[in-house]
């Protein structure tokens, strides 16, 4: 276990001295919420049904930031670490292997809730954020849709051959998904059209998940999605255990 | 002398779709001496070499590495052998001395790895980032990854590809100095004058079997090739005096160069005795020794080139 808790401290670091991982998990969501929170200001407004629109975006922004750990992260991590050598190497240890890829996964989804902790931290204190779910019913809705899309993650880390692939596959995949999912801009904003195609997107279930049970919605409202999510926590893991390569 | 087998191999075989890497491959390793497999890329070396670590699963044949089965008692065994694989690296952005804790704590007992450090020339990069070290500096920090739990076994894959003819030297030292502290080396090498000089006994391996397994000397003595002595002849030459000396065996002119075959020591000697006397006027005369490369080429019929 020593082993374990030290590779994960280390990958700790490692994380935020890659520049470009730790600026999309942690930095660019709060420059978007005051971006945005500077220009809208967060008013409540019918238009996105009595709460402002940092009150919409926070939940929404996480949503974003578990794409990034999943879609982004985990997949480039995976692959690249695949290709360098960097999993064989510790696998020639006498790491279990299910600490090598453990450690990674506690790793991203601790970055993932410090992102989301940031923006909850710099919502409240600048734009009085307002909050009016049960804290625990959310963290468990973060978990699982986190845990979906590090599977996706893992998924697309197993499928694609290299680490040059994957990264553009998981770009083209992550960039429409957020913008579409209402998960970087509010889907009030989108067409119609637009926002029925979106349900296909998973993260559009993320999305619809923590944003109603941030205002206070009850699971029993949720069940769609809650299922959607597990159905891909499942899938991913089996398909993922059928791709993953070491090497 | 009864020595102490600590790698037992036997039959090994192993399959890539129709390709057969390594074929019915069988040798010992015994305790304290420094075993190389030599030959040229794709023989089937670091196959052979991620049999034994446990790293790959043979298709045929049996392993014992100090009494373990490395595929069934694959975590037993790792905490006892030292493993430097080929072209390894680690995350980019790891420093040296993070690299070593890290190693250090996923084994129940580790050294100091601090004194490592200084002995491996890498005291004042323990603070550099992987990625900005150079070759050698690398393959020095996976000696010392390989060291850091005090293993019984080091286990070399490639160890020298890539670095120049000095860092080459460098780590033949160290290599001598894993020995010294009583560990048993197993390298791979596909440098001839490599397992020539650092090896206790050298098998040389080709197209996945082993040609030839003895210690170098005797594995260039049972070649009984001839010695040479080359120089560059200025002036008039009486050939025929030099083919009748004792042991010459025959002579060579290309251009300017001679080349006299011949065996025994003291072939030199009367080589240069008969010019000096009969006034022939050289230069530049070395003499050559047959090396593995010469074993290497008789046993395969082919040169050993990467």
């Amino acid at each position: 276990m020593r082993g374990f808790w030290k590779l994960t401290l280390i990958e700790i670091k490692l994380f935020l001295r890659e520049p470009m991982a730790a600026f999309f998990t942690l930095a660019f969501p709060l420059m978007m919420l005051f971006l945005f929170g500077s220009i809208y200001g967060n008013k409540p407004t019918p238009f996105f049904g009595g709460y402002g629109s940092v009150d919409v975006s926070v939940p929404a922004y996480t949503a974003m930031i578990i794409a990034t750990s999943g879609l982004l992260s985990v997949t480039i991590t995976m692959a690249s670490y695949r290709e360098q050598g960097i999993l064989r190497r510790l696998k020639a240890t006498p790491l279990r292997p299910q600490s090598i890829l453990g450690a990674q996964v506690i790793v991203i989804f601790l970055m993932t809730t410090l992102g989301m902790v940031l923006l909850v931290i710099a919502g409240k204190l600048v734009y009085g954020l307002r909050f009016n779910g049960s804290p625990l019913n959310v963290a468990v809705a973060f978990l699982l849709s986190s845990m979906s899309f590090f599977a996706l993650g893992f998924v697309l880390a197993g499928l694609l051959p290299t680490a040059r692939t994957a990264q553009i596959v998981a770009m083209v995949l992550f960039y429409p998904m957020i913008f579409l999912s209402g998960a970087a801009i509010p889907r009030e904003v989108l067409p119609e059209s637009i926002r029925e195609v979106a349900q296909a997107l998973p993260l559009s279930h993320v999305v619809t998940l923590l944003r109603g049970l941030w205002m206070g919605d009850p699971w029993e409202k949720h069940l769609w999605e809650v299922g959607i999510l597990a159905i891909l926590l499942i899938a991913g893991l089996l398909v993922s255990s059928k791709t993953f390569r070491w090497e | 002398m009864q020595q102490k087998p600590i790698v037992q191999v036997e039959h090994l075989r192993k399959v890539y779709g129709s390709t057969v890497a390594v074929d019915d491959i069988s040798f010992e390793v015994y305790q304290g001496e420094i075993f190389g497999m030599v030959g040229p890329n794709g023989a089937g070396k670091t196959t052979t070499i991620e049999c034994i670590e446990g790293l790959r699963r043979p298709d045929g044949g049996h392993i014992r590495v100090l009494g373990l089965d490395p595929h069934y008692d694959g975590y037993a065994l790792r905490l006892r052998i030292g493993i430097q694989l080929q072209e390894s690296v680690l995350q980019d952005r790891i420093k040296v001395w993070e690299a070593l804790g890290l190693f250090a704590s996923f084994y129940p007992h580790s050294v100091d790895w601090k004194p490592l450090l200084e002995q491996l020339g890498l005291a004042d990069k323990r603070n550099t980032p992987f990625a900005k070290l150079s070759g050698g500096q690398k393959q020095r920090l996976f000696i010392a990854l390989a060291l850091v739990h005090d293993p019984e076994v080091v286990f070399l894959d490639e160890l020298t590809t890539g670095l120049d003819p000095q860092a080459r030297r460098a780590m033949w030292d160290l290599v001598r100095q894993i020995r010294e502290r009583g560990k048993t080396v197993f390298l791979t090498t596909h440098f001839m004058e490599e397992a020539e000089r650092l090896c206790d006994r050298v098998a040389i391996v080709d197209r996945g079997r082993i040609v030839a397994l003895d210690t170098p000397e005797n594995l260039i003595r049972m070649l009984g090739a001839e010695n040479r002595v080359v120089f560059t002849g200025d002036g008039p030459f009486e050939l025929q005096r030099l083919s009748k000396l004792a042991g010459v065996t025959r002579v060579e002119t290309i251009g300017e160069r001679v080349i006299v075959y011949g065996r025994g020591d003291g072939l030199v000697g009367e080589v240069v005795n008969a010019l000096t006397t009969s006034g022939m006027r050289f230069r530049d005369l070395r003499t050559e020794q047959p090396n593995l490369e010469d074993v290497f080429l008789a046993l395969t019929g082919r040169e050993m080139r990467d």
